[in-house]
Formats: structure tokens, sequence, C-alpha cells
């Protein structure tokens, strides 16, 4: 018995390789464990370079790539126009994460100075009088955002498996680090962990009866398996399901939808902007390639369960989202739609629907990103005159437009965008999705999908009049302070002027999508 | 190499697995203890490890083997990142029942 080695081609791989060299050096860094404030500032730079490098190097091989694309190893790994375009995308936004991991209000960081140390206690006391601070967050970071760039270029189902491990592990971590509300955050991470170990274990189970009835685990050999073997669909059909569970836990479709509303809520919040842009990108591009490269012969058995599902998902979103009255939440359930929304498009199982899927994720991205920055900066005052926790609660958000101008405008682009209003990113985005899934004949699925928009307008609107329309409460005058530190009112900044120019003038990144639109099987 | 008549078919590996696989998930689903809930999910992993093994026998496919040492790696840095939010979460509580740290709902 002899092993062949693989040829590797290494240089499509520069910009994962780079993301994992910083995430190795900033662990090195760690542990030379020079002073705190030298230790930050390394991490941060580092962290920004690394993930601005590695969009930069992922665009410039889309500019020289020849032909449709390179097979990295083998037919496992594969760098193509699909996968540059998502793993752009991904570095930018955790570039703009790493802003807002980087942010400081009242001289404390989102993250917990000693995550050790039991909420409350002494020693927590301790470790924040000293100044402590847990730098590590933006190595755990980055080895997320190389997996997730990895997840996009993934061709075989046990490889996804491990990335897969590899983008959810750190964030498991990150979840459960918030300074403040320590003990929702601890809890959120343990709901997280448990879900997502689940949902990863099925995947797994389905990937090992994919593997019984294909004799591989490459999604091209699975494809062509799913022809030839007669006997052992079944094997790999009930596979695929069971696989896809995986897949759309990551997206929050419903009923995998639990951890998120959880998580979302209870994570620091530049994590939640993390895990909601750039997960939800991954999975997305995953979810793609695995269904129109290894299983897209079943398209008449799934086609059906994954209408279901994409139904369910915007109807539970959506109307979960009209009852919230925590705006963490609220914005946990309307991703929750809007992954609803994006699997309309993706179902359809024609090419439109990829370059569909990039342009929603990155209106949607964007506009996350930014009303997450916003979240941060407004803060509760604490009885000592000092900045608490984060004002979540929507009744703390009334008059917001009259504490900060700007804020409230950049959040009402946002929530805009989020609803679908023309002259936003999210308008457009949701055209396009739309458009690919009545094309292809899944008219029924657009017309459910339209109302739930509808329907969706309400509770993004009823913020803009909170915000601008309602007159800040007497009793809480003083109780509440808008901020607006250069890191995330930075980010805050880019987006809105993203999410604005997109839904102005699209036909630049609508072009660049559609060229993205081939898989290299 | 393997003689032929050593090959037991492997579908009874596929209701054998399908039988952990199962007990785990209930493990996962039902049982209130953080800890029980972590063995849950290594049972079902172990169940697809036993999948990869026996398919990878009856394939002659040594590949199938090689997956299972990747799953065992994954899994145990699954556990370590498990464990640690378990204790942590212990020693905000003194607790890991999943009934009882219930502050997020809705």
């Amino acid at each position: 018995m002899t092993f062949e080695s693989p040829i590797i081609e290494w240089a499509p791989l520069a910009p994962v390789l780079i993301v994992f060299a910083a995430a190795v050096l900033g662990i090195v860094i760690e542990t030379a464990d020079p002073k705190v404030w030298i230790r930050r500032r390394l991490q941060v730079a580092l962290a920004l370079v690394a993930t601005l490098a590695a969009a930069a190097t992922a665009a410039l091989q889309w500019s020289v790539l020849d032909g449709d694309g390179t097979r990295v190893v083998v037919d496992r790994i594969i760098c193509d126009r699909h996968s540059l375009i998502w793993m752009v995308m991904i570095a930018v936004f955790a570039a703009l994460a790493i802003l807002l991991f980087s942010s400081r209000v009242g001289g404390d960081d989102a993250f917990a100075p000693l995550a050790a140390a039991a909420p409350g206690s002494e020693e927590e006391r301790e470790a924040s009088e000293k100044g402590l601070a847990q730098t590590e967050v933006f190595p755990l970071a980055l080895f997320s955002v190389g997996g997730m760039m990895l997840f996009t270029m993934v061709s075989d189902t046990l490889i996804l498996f491990i990335v897969l491990e590899l983008i959810s592990l750190p964030l498991y971590v990150l979840v459960a680090l918030s300074r403040r509300r320590r003990l929702l955050s601890q809890e959120a991470a343990l709901k997280y962990f448990l879900m997502g170990a689940f949902a990863s274990a099925v995947y797994l189970f389905g990937a090992a009866l994919i593997y019984g009835g294909a004799f591989s685990t490459s999604f091209t050999i699975i494809d062509t398996a799913i022809v030839q073997y007669h006997g052992r669909e079944a094997l790999v059909l009930v596979g695929t399901v069971l696989a896809l569970v995986g897949l759309l836990f990551k997206l929050g479709a419903v009923p995998f939808h639990a951890w998120t509303p959880d998580a979302y809520q209870g994570a620091p919040t530049p994590v939640t902007a993390f895990m909601a842009a750039a997960t939800k990108a991954a999975a997305v591009a995953a979810l793609i390639r695995f269904l129109y490269l290894a299983v897209h012969r079943f398209e008449w058995e799934i086609a059906p369960v994954l209408w279901t599902i994409a139904i369910a998902t915007m109807l539970v979103g959506t109307v979960a989202a009209i009852v919230q009255t925590d705006i963490k939440r609220m914005l946990a359930y309307s991703s929750i739609a809007h992954g609803g929304f994006v699997l309309v498009a993706v179902t359809s199982f024609e090419r439109e629907a990829l370059s569909a899927a990039v342009f929603y994720m990155l209106a949607y991205g964007l506009a996350t990103l930014g009303a997450f920055a916003v979240v941060g900066q407004v803060r509760e005052v604490t009885k000592d005159g000092s900045l608490g926790a984060e004002a979540t609660r929507l009744g703390q958000w009334a008059g917001l437009g009259r504490r900060s101008p700007w804020m409230a405008t950049a959040m009402a682009v946002f929530l805009l965008s989020f609803a679908g209003i023309p002259l936003t990113a999210g308008f457009i985005g949701k055209y396009v999705a739309f458009k690919a899934a009545f094309d292809s004949g899944g008219w029924p699925l657009v017309v459910v999908a339209v109302l739930a928009a509808v329907v969706a307008v309400f509770f993004y609107v009823r913020v803009i009049v909170l915000m601008f329309l309602t007159p800040v409460p007497e009793d809480l005058k003083d109780a509440v302070e808008v901020t607006e530190s250069t890191g995330p009112s930075l980010v805050v900044g880019i987006t809105a002027l993203a999410t604005v120019l997109l839904g102005v003038v699209p036909s630049v990144v609508l072009d660049l999508a559609s060229n993205a639109a081939i898989l290299v099987p | 190499m393997i003689p032929e008549d050593t090959v037991v078919d492997p579908m009874y590996f596929v209701v054998l697995a399908t039988i952990l696989f199962s007990i785990g998930a209930v493990a996962v689903l039902l049982r209130r203890n953080a800890i029980v809930a972590l063995l849950g999910v290594e049972l079902m992993l172990n169940a697809s490890n036993l999948l990869f093994v026996a398919f990878a026998r009856s394939h002659r496919d040594v590949s199938g083997q090689a997956l299972a040492f990747f799953v065992m790696v994954v899994a145990a840095a699954e556990v370590v990142v498990g464990l640690a939010l378990i204790i942590t979460l212990f020693r905000s509580r003194q607790t890991i029942s999943l009934d009882e740290p219930m502050d997020l709902r809705g």
C-alpha cells in the first residue's frame, strides 16, 4: 500500500496563509507577554495588516487568474473566481470587525480583562483595575477568518468538516468573553457550543454516509457517483440531507436557528458583528459549492426541503423580530430572515443565483457591521457617572436622533437597507436574489419572500421612528449616552457610504459578481 | 490484502452506527447536564468514525481510515473548548445544569 502525496499549488492559498501566519505570530506575541499597551497595539496592527493584505492578495489573484480557476489540491481545494470574490468580501468584513474589536469606550474594550476570573469576583475587580486585557481575541479572530476564507474553496466533505470546526471553535471562545453582562455571555457561549457541536456531528455523519455511497469525499466524484452506482443512491441522499443540516445551521436557517438570538445577544457586540457578517457569508459560499457541485443531481429530491426551510426561515425570522424589545435580539432575528432571503436565490440551482448570493451577502454584511457598530456606541451611564454596558433595550433608543444625529442617520441607512428600500444596497440585493428565483420558476417562493420583506419593513421603520420622532424620555435623559470613538465611527462611515453607493451605482459590483458565477469542479 | 471472507456486509455497521448516533443525539437533546450533552456529541462523532472505518474496509480504500484520524483530532480540540466553557460557567454559577442558567429568552 503506497500513498501518493498530492501536488499542492501554494500560490492560490496565499491569502489564507497570510491570515494563518498572522494568527500564529499573534500567539507568539502573547507568549512573549510584553506590556499590555505594546501587546494591544501589536495585535491590532498585525490583525489589520493581515486581513487587508489577504483582501489585496485575493483581489490581485482575481486580476491575474488564468481561465476559470486553479485546482489547489487535486480536486479537493479549488480556487476559482467564485471563491476569490467571497474571500475578498470576508477579508474586508474581518478588517472592519477588527476595527470594532480594537475600539475602547471609556478606556475599556469590549472583552473581559481576565476571562478565567468569575464574574463579580475579587480577581475580576483587581484585573480590571490593573488594566489587564485579553488580547488573545485578535489571533482567535484571525484563525476563524482564515477558516472562513478556506471554507469558500473547499470541495471535499471531510476538509469541509475540519474547516467548519476551525471557524467555530475560536468563535465559541470569543462569544464567552464579554466584559459586561458576563453571565449572559457565558450562557450564550455554552448554548452556541452545544448546538454547534451537535450540528457538526450531524454533518459528519452525513459525510460518512456519503462516503459509504459514493466511495469518496470529493465533490466531483460524489457528483458522478450519484449517477453511476445504482442501489447506493439512498445512502448518498440520506447523507446529503444530514450534511445540509450542518451547513444550514451555520447559516441560522429554521429549524436550526435556535442558537442565533442567544449567541448574538450574549456575545460582545464586535463579535456579534463579525459572526453575523463574515460567518454567514462563508456559510453561504460553502453551501453553494456543496449544493451546486456535489449534489445538484438530487435537485428534485432536495429542492422541496430547501423551499420549506427557506419559507420557514423568512417567516419565523420576520415574525419573531416584530415582538423583540432588545435591539441586538431584534437584529439577530432579522439576520435569520435574511438567511431565508438568500436561500430563496440559492435554491433555484441557476447560475444567476451565484452572483445574486454574492451581492446579497455583501449588502447584508455591510449593513450588519454598521448596525452593530452603532449598537456598541449607545451606552448606559452608571450611577457614578461612568459609561456602563450597552443600552440595548429599544426604549433606551428613544430620541437617539437628538443625542447623536450622525450615528442615528447611519443607523437609519442600515435599517432601510435591511428593509430593502430603493437607493440602498439591500434593495438591489433583494431584487437580484428574487429575480434569480423567479426566472427559474420559483414564483411561489418569491411571493412569500416579498410578503415577508413587506412585513419586515414594519419593525425596521419602528426603530427609525423611535430614534427620530420620539422625544427623549425624561427619566432616561442622563441614563444613556452615545459615544463616538474613532474605530466604530470609521466603520459606521465606511459601511454607510458603501451601502448607499451600492444602492445608487450597483453596476460595477454586479458585473464583478456575475463574472464570479463560475464554479470549477 | 484482506481475505474476501472476512469482509462483513457494511450495512450491519450502518445500523450499529445509526443506533450509536441516535443515542448520542438523544443525550444532547434531552439530558440537562452539560457534561452528559458533551458525551453525547462525542458518541455521535465516534458513530461517524465507525462508519468511515467500516466503509474503508468494504471499499478496500485506506482513505476512510485516514479520515477517522482527522475526526479524532477535531473531536479532541472540540472537547478542550467545551470543557473550558463548562468550567467557566460552573465557576460563575456553581451549576452546569442546562435548565438553570436561563437569562436569555424570547
